[in-house]
C-alpha cells in the first residue's frame, strides 16, 4: 500500500477524498438539499447495503465458476443449473428434515457429487475441446432445466430459515432525525447481513485454500501453465476433479443461501447463469478477486438501478459489461 | 449425405401429403389452446380441466353432433400461440378454436382470427383490453371479463368506505399490471383520489428483490396498491414485512389469493383487512357456485383444491359454445354464420352469475369484492364483500370517454 | 475423434451432386403437392430459422466464433421493419415503403452484428459465447422496457410484406418461395464465401490467428467483416421471420429462441451449409407434430437430449452421422479379401442400394 500511495500520489489522494465523502454520506445526517438532489438518506442507504449484499450474493454462485474456468477453460453454461437444483434439493432435505443447515450442507455436497460425476465422466474425455464442452454444459442445463420444471413444477419455494436469522436488526446508521430530536435508525434485515458474511467468509476461506495450501498451489499452477502442472508429476485429474467438485459445490450452497433469501422458482437458473456470466467478464475469467471486484461492482448497479432507474436499470448491468470488454477486454483484474 | 436429405424430405412429403384433417359429418372439432409448456404449465392444465368439466356437462355432444377435443399448446409468446392456433386450424380442421391463456396470446389470436372468417374463435382467460375494445374481429368472443372490469368496484369502495385519497402503487412492468391499475385508479381517481407518478413502482418482470423498492417508498401516502402476481407477492409481503413496513395495502386480483395466503412462511397478519377484487371467489357462498365447486372436485381429484379462475375462464368460454351449438343445432355448414350470430345473442347464467356480451363480443359479468380475514382455524382468507353485478368493459363510462385514456400504460390515468 | 471436428468447417461434398438437383427439384415443386399449412408453417418457416442457423453456423464453422447473437440481429431487423414500415399499434411506424425498409433494416442489422462482433472478438474465442449471450439477453431486456421505440412488453404488429406484382407475399406460396430464394441465395454466398480468399483467410484465422496476425492480416477487422456478412444474412431472415408472423415482440427474441437456434444448428452439422436447414426441418416437424405423438410438455427435454446426443456422439450432426454411415458401409464392402472381386462383381452386393 505505501508503494502505490508513493507511485500514484494524485490517485490516492483522490481515492482518500472519495472515501471520506462517502463515509460521510453514509454516517451524517443528510441537509436539506442533499435530500432535494438524492431523495431520502433510508432509501440510499438501504440501496447500499443491498447492493452490497447482493454482491456478496453474486460473488457465492460466480466464484464456482470462474474457479472451474481458470483451472480447467470449461465455460459451465449448467453453473445455473446447478444453483437451481441445489436450491431445489436443499428445500427438499430442509422441509424433511426440519434443519436448515442439513439442507444446506446437502445441497453443497450433492452438487458437488454431480460436478464429479460430470467432470470424469463427460469432460474428462474431451480435454482441449472447450466449445465442444461448453456446448455439452448448455444441453445439459437444457435438460436439467426442463427436468426440474417436471419435477418441482413452476410454483415457487420459500426457505424457513432458523428464527435467529430472520427479522430485522437496527444499524447504527442515522435515517432521519425527528423534530422532536431523536434519532431513528436505519433498520435493516438480519438475514441479507448474514449472507454478506457468509460471501466474506467463503472468500476468505478461498484466498486461504488457493494462496497457502498445497493444492491451492497446485491449482494457480495449474491456472497459469496445465501443461507443466501435469508435467510435473501432479495427477491432474484428480485435481480437476476436486476443482470441478468445489466450484459446483458452492453453486448448490449459493443456491440455498440465494433461495432463502429470495426464494426458488424455474428460471433462477438463467438469471444467476447470466449474472455470474457478467461478473466474471467483468471481473477477469479464473480471477476470485476479480469475482469480488465484479460481483460487488454488479450487485451495486443493479441495486441502484432498480432503486433510481427501474425501468433500464436492468440493462445497466450490460452496459457495465459492454464498457469493460470495450476497455479492457480480459477484465479488471483478468490475466493475459 | 444428400441421399440423406432425400429420405428426410421423402418423409416430410408423405406427411404433407396427407391433406388437412376434414370433419366428419357426425362431428364438430373443437380445439382447445393453452399454454402446456414451461412454467405455466399448471396453469394450463387447469385450463384444460374447465374445458373438459364443460364438455362433461353436455357429454361431449352439442346440437347433436360429437365434439372431438383437440389440444393445442404454447409457452405463453404470442409466436408459439399464433404457430399453435395455425397448426389447430388449418391442420387439424378445428371449426372452433378456445383460448388462448394469457394477454398478449390473445391480442395475436385476434388478429390471426381476422385471417380465418369461417373459424370462430372463443377466449380462454386472456385478459388483455385492446383484444375486444380496440379493433375487435368479428369472430373471435370473450365470454370472461378483462383485466380491468377485474377490478370493478375496488377503487370506488377504498375510496368510500376505507377513506383512502392517496395511494402509491406497486406492480409489474407489463401490460396485465397496466391493466389492473388502470381498473383501480380509473374511478378512484374519478372520485377525487390520487396516485402521484413517483408513487408508482413499476418492477421489472421476474424481479424477487423488493427491499430496494420498499425503502423508496413514500411515507406520506395511505395504502400501497399492490398488483404482483402470487411468487412475487409472497416475496414482497415477506420483505416488507422485515423492513418494518405498516402501510396498508390494496391487493390485485391474483395479489392476495389461496396459493398466496396459504403460502408456507410466517402469517401475515398485517395481510388481514386488504381489500382486493376478481372474477371469482372462493369463499362465496351461492349454491351454483358450490356446485361448479364440488363438480370440479368429483372430476378432478388430482386437481388444485378448488377450481381456479382458469379452469373458470375457460369452462365458460367453452359453455357458450356449447349452448350455441345446440342452439343451432350443431349447423356449421354456413361458414359458422348462424352459429356466431347464436354466440353474440347469448345469455347465460354461470356459476358466478349472469354472463352477456356488449357489441364488441366481450363479456359483461359479476365481479366479487373481497376482503382478507382472519379464518375459523387461524389461517387466512378472503371474504366476499360484495358481488358487483354486471360489469361492463367500460366500467360504465361512455364508450368514447373510455376510449380516450387511451390504452393502458404505466401513466394511464395520470390523476395527480 | 478428432477434437476440432465440430468446426473444422471443410466439407467433403465439394462438388455439385445431381442428388442435389433432385434436391432442388423437389424444394421447386413442394407447393405443388403440399397443403398449405405445410407449405407455409413448415416449409417457409424451416427455410427462415434455417438461414439464421447458417448465418450462425458461418460464423462458428468457419470462423470459430459461436455468436449467440444472430437471432437477436434477426429480431432487430424485425422491429426495424415495424418501426420504420407500418404497424398496426400506433406506436413508431413511420410508414416508409418496402423498398426502403428492407434494405435499411438488413443494413441496421448487419451494423448491430458488426458491434456484437467488435465487443467479442478481441477476447479469446471461448468468451464469445458467453458475451453474445449477455448482449442477447440484454436486447431482450432492453426492448421489452422501452415503449417509446419499442413498444415494450406488446411489441407490434400488423407488419406486411407488400404487394408486387399483383400477389400478396404473405400467402402461402409466393412466401415460401421467397424464403425459399432467400435461403438458396444465402447458402450460395455462404458455400462461395468459403472458398473465396476472404473466406480462406477466415478459416485459416480460425486455425491460428498468430500466424495469420504475422503474415499481415489484421485479424480483428476481418472477424469483424464476418460478423457483418453474417449479420446481412441474419437480417434478411428476420425480416421474413416479422413477415411470417405479422408481429414482433420480446418474445421472439427471448433466450429460449436464442438457445434454439444454437440447437438447429449444431443438430444439422456444422460443416455444410445445408446442415442448419436439416436441423431446421428437425426442429419445425418436432415441434408441431410432439403434441399428437407424445406429450407436449417435454418438447424441450428431448430437444436438450437431441443436442447433448450430437455434441457428444455426432460432433457433425444429422449431416455426419449420415456421412459416417455412409463411410462405414462403404469400408464394409472394401475389406472383402476372400471373394477377390471388386464390389462391382460381388453378387452379394448387385441389387444392393448404391451409394448417392
Amino acid at each position: 500500500m505505501r508503494r502505490f500511495v508513493e507511485r500514484h500520489t494524485f490517485w490516492a489522494l483522490v481515492i482518500l477524498i472519495v472515501g471520506a465523502v462517502f463515509l460521510w454520506l453514509i454516517f451524517a445526517v443528510w441537509p436539506e438539499w442533499l435530500q432535494a438532489a438524492f431523495g431520502r438518506k433510508k432509501t440510499f442507504v438501504n440501496t447500499l447495503l443491498n447492493g452490497i449484499t447482493l454482491g456478496g450474493l453474486y460473488f457465492l454462485v460466480a466464484s464456482g465458476f470462474t474457479l472451474v474456468f481458470g483451472l480447467m477453460r470449461n465455460v459451465n453454461l449448467a453453473h445455473g443449473s446447478m444453483y437451481l437444483l441445489g436450491a431445489y434439493i436443499g428445500y427438499e432435505v430442509a422441509d424433511a428434515s426440519g434443519s436448515w443447515f442439513l439442507g444446506l450442507a446437502v445441497a453443497f455436497l450433492a452438487i458437488a457429487l454431480s460436478g464429479v460425476l460430470l467432470q470424469v465422466l463427460i469432460f474428462r474425455h474431451m480435454a482441449g475441446d472447450d466449445l465442444r464442452q461448453t456446448l455439452v454444459t448448455i444441453g445439459i442445463s437444457i435438460i436439467a432445466a426442463d427436468l426440474m420444471l417436471a419435477i418441482w413444477t413452476g410454483t415457487t419455494y420459500q426457505f424457513e430459515p432458523p428464527e435467529w436469522l430472520f427479522g430485522a436488526t437496527e444499524l447504527p446508521i442515522v435515517s432521519v432525525v425527528k423534530s422532536s430530536g431523536a434519532a431513528v435508525y436505519i433498520k435493516y434485515p438480519v438475514y441479507r447481513l448474514t449472507v454478506l458474511a457468509v460471501a466474506v467468509g467463503v472468500g476468505v476461506a478461498l484466498w486461504l485454500f488457493l494462496n497457502r495450501t498445497k493444492l491451492g498451489m497446485m491449482i494457480r499452477a495449474g491456472v497459469n501453465d496445465r501443461e507443466m502442472l501435469s508435467a510435473s508429476g501432479v495427477n491432474v485429474q484428480l485435481v480437476f476433479a476436486l476443482v470441478f467438485a468445489i466450484g459446483a459445490g458452492l453453486a448448490g450452497f449459493a443456491g440455498v443461501v440465494g433461495g432463502t433469501a429470495l426464494s426458488i422458482a424455474p428460471g433462477e437458473d438463467i438469471r444467476y447463469l447470466l449474472a455470474s456470466l457478467i461478473v466474471v467478464i467483468v471481473g477477469g475469467l479464473g480471477s476470485v478477486t476479480g469475482a469480488a471486484i465484479g460481483a460487488l461492482l454488479i450487485g451495486l448497479a443493479e441495486q441502484f438501478g432498480l432503486a433510481y432507474f427501474p425501468t433500464y436499470g436492468v440493462v445497466l448491468t450490460f452496459l457495465i459489461m459492454v464498457v469493460v470488454l470495450a476497455v479492457r477486454p480480459q477484465g479488471l483484474m483478468g490475466g493475459r | 449425405m444428400l441421399g440423406h436429405l432425400k429420405r428426410t424430405l421423402a418423409a416430410a412429403a408423405i406427411i404433407s401429403l396427407a391433406a388437412p384433417a376434414m370433419a366428419q359429418d357426425g362431428t364438430i372439432k373443437m380445439g382447445a389452446l393453452a399454454t402446456l409448456e414451461g412454467a405455466f404449465t399448471v396453469l394450463g392444465e387447469d385450463s384444460m380441466r374447465g374445458v373438459e368439466l364443460a364438455l362433461e356437462e353436455f357429454n361431449y355432444e352439442a346440437g347433436g353432433k360429437k365434439i372431438e377435443l383437440i389440444t393445442g399448446s404454447s409457452d405463453a409468446s404470442p409466436d408459439s400461440a399464433i404457430r399453435a392456433t395455425r397448426k389447430l386450424v388449418e391442420q387439424d380442421g378445428v371449426q372452433v378454436l378456445i383460448g388462448p391463456l394469457s394477454g398478449s396470446e390473445g391480442l395475436a389470436v385476434k388478429d390471426y382470427a381476422k385471417t380465418q372468417p369461417d373459424v370462430t374463435f372463443l377466449n380462454g382467460t386472456s385478459a388483455a383490453q385492446d383484444t375486444t375494445l380496440r379493433n375487435p374481429a368479428d369472430n373471435f368472443f370473450r365470454f370472461s371479463t378483462d383485466g380491468a372490469q377485474w377490478m370493478a368496484g375496488l377503487g370506488e369502495y377504498v375510496y368510500n368506505e376505507k377513506g383512502y385519497r392517496k395511494v402509491a402503487v406497486l406492480a409489474e412492468d407489463y401490460s396485465f399490471p397496466y391493466t389492473q391499475v388502470f381498473g383501480f385508479l380509473e374511478p378512484f381517481c374519478r372520485l377525487g383520489g390520487t396516485a402521484p407518478q413517483d408513487a408508482r413502482f413499476w418492477v421489472p418482470i421476474g424481479n424477487k428483490d423488493y427491499s430496494s423498492v420498499i425503502a423508496a417508498l413514500p411515507d406520506d401516502v395511505d395504502a400501497i396498491y399492490v398488483a404482483l402476481g402470487g411468487a412475487d407477492a409472497v416475496n414482497f409481503l415477506t420483505q416488507y414485512e422485515q423492513a418494518g413496513g405498516e402501510l396498508p395495502l390494496v391487493g390485485g386480483s391474483i395479489t392476495v389469493d389461496q396459493t398466496v395466503l396459504g403460502s408456507k412462511g410466517r402469517t401475515r397478519d398485517f395481510v388481514i383487512g386488504t381489500p382486493s377484487a376478481g372474477p371469482i371467489s372462493d369463499t362465496w357462498d351461492n349454491p351454483g357456485w358450490a356446485d361448479f365447486v364440488a363438480a370440479y372436485q368429483k372430476q378432478f381429484p388430482d386437481g388444485f383444491p378448488s377450481p381456479s379462475l382458469f379452469a373458470h375462464g375457460y369452462y365458460i368460454n367453452t359453455k357458450a359454445a356449447l349452448l350455441a351449438l345446440n342452439e343451432v343445432d350443431g349447423d356449421l355448414s354456413d361458414g359458422g354464420k348462424k352459429f356466431r350470430e347464436a354466440l353474440s345473442s347469448l345469455e347465460f347464467e354461470t356459476p358466478t352469475g349472469k354472463v352477456s356480451l356488449d357489441e364488441r363480443r366481450q363479456a359483461i359479468a359479476d365481479i366479487f369484492l373481497t376482503e382478507v380475514i382472519e379464518g375459523p382455524d387461524g389461517g387466512l382468507l378472503n371474504k366476499t364483500i360484495k358481488v358487483v353485478p354486471q360489469v361492463n368493459q367500460t366500467l360504465g363510462v361512455p364508450y368514447e370517454d373510455f376510449l380516450a385514456y387511451g390504452q393502458v400504460g404505466r401513466e394511464n390515468p395520470s390523476c395527480e | 475423434m478428432d477434437g476440432r471436428s465440430l468446426f473444422s468447417g471443410s466439407s467433403p461434398l465439394a462438388a455439385v451432386h445431381p442428388a442435389a438437383w433432385l434436391a432442388a427439384l423437389f424444394l421447386l415443386a413442394y407447393p405443388a403437392f403440399a397443403s398449405h399449412f405445410f407449405v407455409f408453417q413448415i416449409g417457409a418457416y424451416s427455410l427462415i430459422l434455417g438461414t439464421i442457423a447458417l448465418s450462425l453456423m458461418m460464423l462458428a464453422g468457419y470462423g470459430g466464433m459461436v455468436s449467440l447473437a444472430q437471432l437477436t440481429v434477426a429480431g432487430l431487423a424485425g422491429y426495424l421493419m415495424a418501426i420504420l414500415g407500418d404497424n398496426s399499434v400506433g406506436v413508431m411506424g413511420l410508414g416508409w415503403p418496402w423498398w426502403l425498409t428492407v434494405p435499411v433494416a438488413v443494413l441496421g442489422a448487419a451494423l448491430f452484428s458488426a458491434f456484437v462482433g467488435a465487443v467479442s472478438v478481441r477476447t479469446e474465442g471461448i468468451y464469445t459465447i458467453m458475451i453474445t449471450l449477455a448482449i442477447a439477453v440484454a436486447f431482450f431486456y432492453f426492448v421489452r422496457q422501452n415503449y417509446v421505440i419499442f413498444n415494450g412488453f406488446t411489441g407490434f404488429a400488423g407488419v406486411e410484406p407488400p404487394r408486387l406484382f399483383g400477389l400478396y407475399w404473405r400467402d402461402p406460396v409466393p412466401f415460401y418461395y421467397l424464403a425459399l430464394a432467400v435461403a438458396a441465395a444465402s447458402t450460395a454466398a455462404v458455400a462461395y464465401a468459403a472458398r473465396s480468399p476472404f473466406g480462406l483467410g477466415l478459416q485459416a484465422i480460425r486455425d491460428n490467428p498468430r500466424r495469420m496476425r504475422a503474415l499481415g492480416y489484421n485479424v480483428t477487422l476481418h472477424r469483424i467483416v464476418a460478423y457483418f456478412l453474417a449479420g446481412a444474412i441474419a437480417g434478411t431472415a428476420g425480416v421474413l421471420l416479422v413477415w411470417f408472423n405479422g408481429r414482433i415482440s420480446p418474445g421472439s427474441v427471448g433466450v429460449d429462441v436464442v438457445i434454439d437456434i444454437l440447437v438447429i444448428a449444431v443438430v444439422g452439422g456444422m460443416r455444410h451449409p445445408i446442415g442448419p436447414f436439416l436441423g431446421a426441418i428437425a426442429f419445425v416437424l418436432l415441434e408441431n407434430f410432439a403434441i399428437d405423438l407424445i406429450d407436449r410438455e417435454r418438447f424441450n427435454t428431448v430437444i436438450g437430449l437431441a443436442f447433448l446426443l450430437v455434441v457428444l456422439y455426432s460432433p457433425d450432426g444429422l449431416l455426419g452421422l449420415w456421412v459416417r454411415i455412409r463411410t462405414k458401409i462403404r469400408a464394409t464392402r472394401r475389406v472383402r479379401p476372400e471373394s477377390g472381386r471388386t464390389e462391382e462383381e460381388d453378387p452379394r452386393l448387385v441389387g444392393s442400394t448404391k451409394e448417392t
